[in-house]
């Protein structure tokens, strides 16, 4: 057979992996040379969804601005949230109340098991287990759910604000979230018996996409992709904020760095997930939700129109903004694809002069090139999906 | 943040040995910031991946930020974060608009993207790299968006109307 | 490839052997169709109200859209195609390719560079063909008014329904393919034949 591909194959041909394309997850242009079906080289191009969020962050205020960091990751729009609204309390330098933290960890792990169905679900579909989907969205709808209860919306979400969370965590949230604990085990067990030991997925995904720790590091891999090329690295362990160093979890680490092990990774950090937001359900203390400073808090929503001060105050809050002082902070968390960071230069008004966002993304990207060499072409798909790239933040 | 991992990056060690190639210091909020000058930026970045007490093994990010009017102009900005060691440190080199940077590619291959970024975005030049094009932008495009002289809503076009007009140079 | 086609034996393949009397061939039959297509019982066939409604009724009852899911408002038209607000009982199946779809759902920002593309898909649709601007962004920029986007699908490809949210709900997706709907039965289904239009 070997002979035979020497005598029949003559040029390499440049294929448009395009931008319009069903698997693509998203806009991602690629260009692949392919020698018959192997790989020669694949060359990314992105670039194709950027609007322009960091210039428009230049002329807003602080927290005009959280409405587009969720549309940055919107899969899991929340870590996004987190990330800048925890680098403006940095430079403010103030100190959030014990409730607002529980209540913020349960939201970022919220986003992270709806990020990971949703991963898990568009890798089966793409490699054509179409069931996968549906299964995934139906527990992501319950996911959802919860998030219309806190805040009302169900995707992109802006429910957190500089020195707090818009709305408070009610009872029925609590039960929700409870409910949730109880009947997504099994569900996650329905998913792993469909996947796991099934021979199609693990003859697609086994040995696929291989990249080894040294270097996925020299790549700026992050994430579970990270993870699963066997080295430890999770921000909620190594640099603990909120109050990740009070719960109590494990994070998954694969051996291979195949797809196989990306998969298995993402399945155990869903497992895990619940476990963090048993915890914290239960321990919530009870208190203020936002911080107690009439600058950076609202006054109460139902209270706005009554009096005359709550108006001002409002008036205020609204067109006229904080100060920070001037200075540049960076803060990174850890979001469902790897390391999100914000960087933020202040130069003391109300607008920030530079805001850089550090998308796990882009850098996971760069290792596409890597892992596709000397593979299929539908390789290509098991190693994207399991890189779960979104486009929106890649590009931001 | 985690104090004990940020108090274990010695700047005393990083100024003993390089002398006049770092020109400021400082911790703010935890966070330390080195101004380093572009001619020994290479040799520092070197230094930071292979000393065993820093092992910067993992670049962050590279960031360009704008500083019109004063001079330089530009200011390019390295996070660098090491697994092993839990720590994190930030580089700062100023360059002005007709100058370029060393690229550190050859130190860390992670830094391909970003650059070409920097590039896209304010027009930083990076000698060495080896794709230096544009990235997120058309390849036709002309001018770089997020300089401070660059307006929000672009120049107008058949696709947004809302941009201002574009002064035609005779 | 001799051995495969021996000449005189056509195994439904055309040979070019008598290229003089095909042509005469195909424009008698042209000739003929049109005369089939361009008579007076024709157009009072067309302008028929029962005839005109079933034409429309097939069209709006199986809507295949290509799904062009650009930013978050994709996730949004995903979530209803899946099983809670299922789209599959009113007869929409998402396509993969363009050619073998009715209507583009814009569902996302589109930028600049971006915006070449998608009138390249829309061009590779065939007729009749609409558009569905989902969301806030492709309706009319949404919330970036900036340099790299493009202020409304409009601009490019012409839209027949805005659905306004950011992101719409599902069920707002679903009102705006019933809308759309209604739109395709109150136009004429023959609008090529009534505007004299000759595809030659």
């Amino acid at each position: 057979m070997a002979e035979r591909e020497d005598l029949v194959a003559t040029k390499t041909i440049k294929l448009h992996f395009g931008p319009q394309h069903p698997s693509a997850h998203g806009l991602l242009h690629l260009i692949v040379e392919l020698q018959g079906e192997k790989i020669l080289n694949v060359e990314t191009d992105i670039g194709y969804l950027h609007r322009g969020t960091e210039k428009l962050g230049e002329n807003l205020l602080y927290h005009q601005f959280v409405p587009y960091t969720d549309r940055l990751d919107y899969l899991c729009a929340m870590s996004n949230n987190l990330a800048y609204v925890m680098a403006v309390e940095k430079l403010l330098d103030i100190e959030i109340p014990e409730r607002t933290k529980y209540i913020r960890v349960i939201a970022a792990e919220l986003s992270r098991i709806a990020g990971h169905l949703l991963c898990v679900g568009a890798w089966g579909m793409d490699l054509g287990a179409m069931s996968i989907l549906l299964y995934a969205f139906r527990e992501r709808e319950l996911v959802l759910d919860v998030f219309e209860m806190l805040c009302g919306a169900r995707m992109t979400l802006s429910y957190m604000s500089v020195g707090g969370v818009r709305y408070d965590f009610t009872e029925d949230c609590k039960e929700a979230c409870l409910n949730l604990v109880k009947i997504m085990p099994e569900r996650f067990d329905e998913y792993e018996k469909i996947l796991t030991g099934n021979r199609v997925w693990l003859k697609r995904n086994k040995g696929v996409g291989v990249i080894s720790a040294k270097d996925a590091i020299a790549l700026g891999l992050g994430g579970p992709a990270l993870r699963a090329s066997g080295v430890r690295w999770d921000i909620r362990k190594h640099e603990p904020y909120l109050i990740y160093d009070r719960l109590d979890f494990i994070v998954p680490t694969g051996t291979n760095g195949d797809c196989f092990d990306r998969y298995a990774v993402r399945i155990e950090e869903m497992r895990q997930a619940l476990r963090i937001i048993e915890q914290a359900v239960k321990e919530m203390p009870d208190g203020p939700f936002n911080v107690d400073d009439p600058q950076l808090a609202p006054p109460p929503h139902d209270a706005t129109y009554d009096n005359m001060e709550n108006l001002i105050h409002h008036f205020k809050y609204v067109s006229h903004g904080f100060k920070v002082p001037k200075g540049e902070v960076y803060v990174s968390v850890e979001s469902p694809k790897g390391e999100l960071g914000v960087y933020i230069v202040s130069d003391g008004s109300e607008k920030p002069y530079r805001i850089k966002l550090r998308m796990p993304t882009f850098m996971n990207l760069q290792s596409v090139n890597k892992m596709s060499k000397g593979g299929y072409l539908a390789d290509i798909i098991a190693t994207l999906s399991s890189l779960d790239p979104v486009f929106g933040e890649c590009d931001k | 943040m985690a104090v004990e991992g940020n108090q274990s990056v010695s700047i005393k060690k990083l100024t003993e040995r390089f002398g006049d190639g770092i020109i400021d210091s400082s911790v703010y909020r935890d966070e330390v910031t080195l101004l380093v000058d572009k001619g020994a930026l290479v040799s520092i970045c070197d230094f930071l991946k292979t000393d065993p007490a820093f092992r910067m093994d993992y670049l962050v990010d590279v960031i360009g930020v704008d500083y019109m009017p004063a001079s330089p102009r530009f200011e390019v900005v390295y996070h660098l974060y090491s697994i092993s060691k839990r720590h994190r440190i930030r580089l700062k080199v100023k360059i002005d608009e007709s100058e370029s940077i060393p690229t550190v590619t050859g130190i860390w291959p992670a830094a391909d993207w970003p650059e070409r970024e920097a590039y896209d975005m304010y027009g930083i030049i990076f000698d060495g790299h080896p794709n230096l094009k544009r990235i997120y932008m058309a390849p036709d495009w002309e001018g770089f968006p997020l300089r401070k002289d660059y307006p929000l809503r672009g120049y107008k076009d058949k696709y947004n109307p809302f941009g201002e007009e574009k002064e035609e140079l005779l | 490839m001799e051995g495969f086609y021996p000449a005189g034996k056509s195994f439904g393949v055309t040979t070019q052997e008598n290229p003089l009397g095909d042509a005469v061939l195909f424009t008698t039959l042209e000739n003929i169709w049109d005369l089939l297509r361009d008579n007076t019982v024709m157009d009072k066939v067309r302008d028929n109200r029962v005839l005109r409604s079933l034409f429309n009724w097939g069209r709006a009852s199986s809507l295949w859209p290509t799904s062009f899911g650009l930013a978050c408002c994709a996730l949004e038209m995903i979530a209803t195609a899946c099983s809670r607000y299922d789209t599959d009982r009113l007869g929409i199946v998402f396509r993969p390719s363009p050619r073998q779809s009715d209507v583009m759902v814009v569902a996302g920002t589109m930028t600049k560079k971006m915006a070449p593309i998608v009138k390249r898909v829309y061009d590779q649709m065939s007729e009749p063909r609409w558009v569905i601007a989902h969301g806030g962004c492709a309706s009319c920029g949404g919330p970036y008014n900036t340099y790299a986007v493009v202020q409304g699908t409009h601009l490019v490809v012409p839209v027949d329904v805005y659905i306004p949210g950011c992101p719409p709900r599902p069920e707002a997706l679903l009102f705006g393919f019933l809308q759309l709907m209604e739109k395709i039965k109150r136009e004429s289904p023959f609008v090529l034949e009534q505007k004299k239009i000759k595809v030659k």
